[in-house]
Order: C-alpha cells, then structure tokens, then sequence
C-alpha cells in the first residue's frame, strides 16, 4: 500500500530575516497509514517547520511532498485549504482556540468550512458533541478557553482535530504545556485514536511521552539523524493505574499527619 | 458556510464586542436618524404647502401685473399696475372653458362700525370669486352684477371682521364704513383659516372691484385677474388664450404681465422647501458617510486584532472567500442594523418635532428604504477593504501573529 506521507529531499528555506535561515535541508520520509510517529530534536532543530509542511500550511522551498498520493505542489491555495480541511487534522503548538467562543464552537468550526459547509446546524452541533465526548470533555461543551485548564484546553482543540475524520493527525507538541499526569491522558486519547486507525505524526522534547508511540524519528539541524522502531512502547491505560495507584499511596501515607 | 451560519458567525463576532459594535453602529444610527428626520419636515412642510395651495380654489390661474421674461429679471412683477379691469372682461368675454373671472384689487384699510374699529384687507372682486376661491358664502349673499354696474356699497365680510366688528351680532344688514363710505353688509363667508404665508384669510372684506376703484382706492388699474378654468385637462390651453388674448389687446407693447396656472404656482412655493430639505438632506447624508468610515474604522482594527482567529480559520480549511464573506456580512450587519435603528430614531425625531413645534413631518416610505439601503450600501463599500484585507492573509503568518 503507497505511504500517506511520501516527502523527498524536501527544503525549506526562510528567506524573511536578513541572513537566509536553511531550516529543513533534504528530509525524505515515508510514513503509512496507521503510523504512530513521535518528531523529536533539540530546539531550533527544525520540527514546526517540517510539520507546517506535513500539514500543507507551509509550502516547501524545494523538495516533493505526496499526501495520500496527491501532489501538494500542484495544488492552488483553495485546494490546500480543503485538503486540510479533509485529510488533516492539526493541533497547534499553543493551543490556537478561538477566544470568548465555547469549547463546542470551536470543535465545530472545521465543519463550517470545506465539504461539510451544507450541513445543518444541528447535524454539526450532534457531531461536535461527539467529539468532545471522545476526549472527555462533553460535560464541559459550554465553557469558554479561558475557564477551561491547559489540559482541558489541549483536549478541544485534539477533539477540533479529528471532527472531520482525517486521515493523518498532526500534533505540534500537544504536551508541550502540560503535567505529566494529563500528559499522559492525552497519549491515552492518541493510542486510542491510532488503534481505530488514524496516522499520528506528533512532535514532542520528552523521551518518556515518545515511547507511547510505534516510531521515534530525530531532527538535527533540519535532517533526519535517526529513525527507529519503538522497542519497549508504553500503553497509557496501564501508565495511567499505576499513576493512580501511586496517588493514592501518597494520600494514604500522608493523610494522618495531615 | 452556509449561509444561516455565516449570520451566525458574524453576529457572534459583534456580540463579543457589543459595545463596541453599537458605537460604531452609533455613526450610521445617527446619519440614517438625521436624513429621515430631515426629510421627513421637508415632505410636511412641502404638503402643507400644497393643501394650503389647493385651498385658492381649483383649476384657478392668475394673473399678474408685469413680467418675468421683461429685462431678464422679474423687474416689473408685483410691481407697476397694468391690468385693467377691461382685461378681465375681454377674457370673460372671448376666452372659451372660463367658469368665472374676477378683477381682483386689494387694499388694507381701517373700517368702522358700531364704533368698533378694524384694519383689515379690503378686496374689490367680481361676483364669481367666491365660486372661483370654493369659498361659499355662510350666511346671506354674494353681491351681484348689478352691484358691480351700479358702484354697489355693498360688502360680504370674512368671519374675523365679523367677530371684530360685530360681536354677538348678526352681521348681515349692518353698515360698515371703509374711507368714510357706509357700505351694507349682505353677506358672510365661511371660515377659510390661514393660507400659506401664514395670514388670516378670514380677515377680509369683499365689495364691488368698481366700487373700489372708483370709491376707495380711487386707481385705475387692478392687481390680479383670477380666472377659474372649466376642467383641469383645458387648463394650459385657456392659459395660452389668455396670454394671446391679452397679448392682443396690448397692441405690439411688451407684454407686462404673467399668467400662472394654479400648479405652477404650487411649484414655486415649494421649490425653496425642496432646495432647503435637499440641502438637509445631503448634509444630514454626509454623516452617514463619516458613519462608515467609523466602519471601515473599526473593522481594520477588528482585522488586525482577529488576525490569530483569521490564521486558525484558513488553517481549518476556510477558502479567501469565506473569511472575505464573514467581514463583508460582519460590516453590512453592523452598517444595516445601524440604519433600521437609524430609521426608528428618525421617526421618533419627527414625532417628537412635530408634537413640539406642531410643524407638520411626513415620513416617507421611500426615505426609509432609501436609508436603509445606503447603509447597507455604506457597510459593503466600507467593509470590502478590510475584509479583503483579512482574506488575503497567509494562514501560517496570521497564526505567527502576536
Ligand atoms: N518564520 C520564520 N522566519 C525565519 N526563521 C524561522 C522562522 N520560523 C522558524 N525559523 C527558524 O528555523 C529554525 C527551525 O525552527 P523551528 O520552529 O522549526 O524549530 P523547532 O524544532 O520547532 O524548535 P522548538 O522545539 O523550539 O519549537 C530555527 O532556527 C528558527 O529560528
Ligand atoms: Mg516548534
């Protein structure tokens, strides 16, 4: 079966400051459906970038790029927005929820645009409502960002993400900004999405948030220094008992001093 | 998007800054307010005029001593006397479709009787006026053409001079005197009210133009001819005879006189109203102008600081063109229900001007949806260059925005 992802020799080069900056120089990569692919690298090494690319919000300066065998080069800027709009779902580096509009506004906004524009109001609202509930938070539907915690937050905009049913789902540090507890519970929802089929691509710093997924890919400097199998992955259901186990633990030792 | 959502969406937008939307909507409210109300006095005080015009009589045309063609200017109109009574009685008597015409000579005079005194307008008329004016004679009778042959010292009074100089008392067969000379009164006309320049018609007395002539204002010469016209379709041909004819009878000298039908007087006597509600209008329009560019205003400033909300919509997958269409409907919203509230505002205006300086005000329908739809206008015009400029956007430099 051809990749989802098919990138070679892809470049890109930031031309706005006054010394060109080469950010990506020559990724080739292929990655098929039903991958779970952790981007890791130091920082400045060049992740958002390639991702903005896999995401078709950048356009390469040099180098191919195939998603689900279609030329992204030859695409006009109307037909990339709908293949976001379709194929891909993005979870920003920070979260990019629209302010003052609820959690359940928000999910629905991609169904406002591309393929889904005819639908009804209450088709989109019933599905939105579905999509939060994936992610836990359908109780929370009316709350605006602002009264939602980083987690909570980071939970909409992944729920925003997949309410168009993409086939690959890119995340920009989706953990970047939380504990390790709800860090977890998000890789929870991810493994969860990926075993129902979904491509994940997801960038992260942290080693331990790495090994929930199938394969570990490390950027230096714009290239691809490493690509690897994970051998000893982590399942988050059970990372998440033991957690609880070791709270309660806690609790139980501290509590008649308390 | 469809469409419903679009209106969703945007009013979403303005409801986030409601206070904000409702001062710059304040702009537009006001413009559209100000041009209805402005309007709206015009078309009253143009409608009275026209009641008050329609109140001479109908299918009249009058006329005037001198000339608006003489020397370019209207140098002799109102001016030197030239009619004779001659000239009424050759139209009288040649003119075709000509109900009633009377030889009109004003005057103002003090009059007696009772020992009461009164300065009032004395008229000398033919016996038509009162047809010719629809003005009917309340109690008593019209003088006759007799009267008029024999230099009658008769008079029919208007209800002022009757309340003046008879109070409690009926006028009819009294003495009144005007210059010293009795004159019996033998009839009293019905209330007119006010005419258009705001004078009692009421406070009037009518005798014999002979008698005038020869007994009161001892002249030659009389003011106006007032003619009646036998249908409104006939009318601009009896003027035309009536010009020929009197051209006739002056034998190759410059004509000195002025013949108007009854709507063209109407005309002029609006046509400073009209000049002064257009002039209103078009500053009251102004506003309206400054309103949207309060828009224009406000939407950059809105551009600029959603321009993070701009980058997440195009990223999600919204074309150029749907981002361009949530501005545009965002501004016309804004502009439009500044103009419906405008509209509302304006009414009350005129209610208000009205019940206050009890002027007449005349809203016009056609005002109203002219307003409104130059706001509307106004929201498209202003609102393009801002939502174009947020649909231009580059999705990844919109969400790098701070
Ligand atoms: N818009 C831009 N204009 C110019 N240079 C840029 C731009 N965006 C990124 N860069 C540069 O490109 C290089 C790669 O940046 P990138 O954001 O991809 O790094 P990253 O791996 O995502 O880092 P981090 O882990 O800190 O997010 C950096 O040197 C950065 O300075
Ligand atoms: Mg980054």
């Amino acid at each position: 079966m051809a990749p989802v992802v098919q990138i070679r020799e892809l470049h890109k080069i930031y031309e706005s400051g006054e010394v060109p900056v080469h950010a990506v120089r020559g990724v080739s990569l292929d990655i098929h459906k039903g991958e779970f692919v952790a981007l890791m690298g130091a920082s400045g090494s060049g992740k958002s970038t390639l991702m903005n690319m896999l995401g078709c919000l950048d356009r390469p300066t040099r180098g191919s790029y195939k998603l689900d065998g279609i030329d992204i080069e030859k695409l006009d800027r109307n037909e990339l927005a709908d293949l976001r709009n379709q194929k891909l779902g993005f979870v920003f580096q920070g979260f990019n929820l629209l302010a003052r509009t609820t959690a359940l506004e928000n999910v629905e906004l991609p169904m406002l645009y591309g393929r889904h524009r005819r639908l009804g109001m209450d088709v989109i609202r019933e599905r939105a409502m579905h999509c939060l509930d994936i992610v836990g938070l359908a109780k929370r539907h009316d709350h605006f960002p602002n009264q939602l915690s980083g987690g909570q937050q980071q939970r909409v905009a992944i729920a925003r993400a997949l309410v168009n049913e993409p086939q690959v789902l890119l995340a920009d540090e989706p953990t970047g900004n939380l504990d390790s507890k709800t860090s977890v519970e998000v890789m929870g929802v991810f493994q969860k999405l990926n075993d129902e089929g979904i491509t994940i691509v997801m960038v992260t710093h942290e080693l331990d948030i790495a090994s929930y997924t199938k394969r570990n890919l490390i950027l230096r400097d714009g290239v691809v220094v490493r690509d690897e199998a994970v051998q000893n992955r982590l399942i988050a259901s059970h990372e998440l008992l033991r957690i609880g186990e070791a709270e309660t633990a806690a609790k139980l030792v501290n509590s008649p001093s308390a | 998007m469809r469409f419903t959502t679009i209106f969703v969406v945007a009013l979403r937008a303005l409801r986030r800054n409601s206070m904000r939307s409702i001062l710059t909507a304040l702009g537009i409210i006001i413009g559209v307010g100000a041009v209805i109300t402005m309007v709206s006095i015009g078309n009253g005080a143009k409608s009275q005029i026209e009641a008050q015009v329609a109140t001479l009589g109908q299918n009249i045309i009058t006329v005037f001593p001198g000339s608006f063609s003489q020397g370019g200017m209207r140098s002799g109109f109102g001016g030197a006397l030239t009619l004779t009574p001659e000239d009424a009685e050759a139209i009288a008597a040649e003119v075709a479709d000509v109900d009633g015409v009377s030889a009109e000579i004003t005057e103002r005079s003090q009059i007696l009787a009772n020992g009461l005194n009164w300065n009032t307008t004395v008229k000398g008329e033919s016996p038509d006026y009162p047809a010719i004016r629809n003005w009917p004679i309340a109690q008593g009778t019209m003088f006759s053409e007799q009267d008029v042959k024999s230099l009658g010292k008769v008079a029919v009074i208007g209800k002022t001079v009757a309340d003046q100089l008879f109070p409690n008392e009926d006028p009819i067969g009294q003495t009144l005197r005007i210059r010293n000379l009795p004159f019996r009164v033998v009839g009293l006309l019905e209330t007119k009210g006010f005419d258009m320049r705001g004078q009692d018609q009421d406070d009037v007395v009518l005798i014999p133009y002979t008698s005038h002539m020869r007994r009161v204002s001892r002249r030659t010469n009389i003011n106006t001819i007032l003619i009646q016209g036998s249908s409104p379709d006939k009318l601009d041909r009896v003027k035309m005879d009536v010009e020929d004819l009197l051209t006739q009878r002056r034998r190759g000298r410059e004509p000195d006189f002025t013949v108007r039908t009854q709507e063209e007087i109407a005309t002029m006597a609006t046509a400073t109203s009209s000049t002064m509600t257009l002039l209103l209008a078009a500053i009251a329009g102004v506003s309206l102008i400054v309103g949207g560019i309060g828009i224009m205003n406000i939407m950059l400033v809105s551009v600029t600081e959603r321009t993070r909300e701009i980058g997440i919509r195009l990223a999600i997958g919204a074309h150029g063109s749907d981002v361009l269409t949530q501005f545009l409907i965002e501004a016309i919203l804004l502009s439009s229900l500044g103009g419906v509230m405008g509209v509302c505002l304006g009414i009350a205006a005129s209610e208000i001007v009205s019940q206050t300086n009890g002027w007449p005000v005349l809203v016009s329908p056609s005002s109203v949806f002219i307003a409104v739809g130059f706001s509307a206008a106004v929201g498209v015009f202003f609102g393009f260059y801002p939502a174009r400029k947020a649909a231009r956007l580059d999705p990844i430099e919109a969400l790098r925005f701070e």
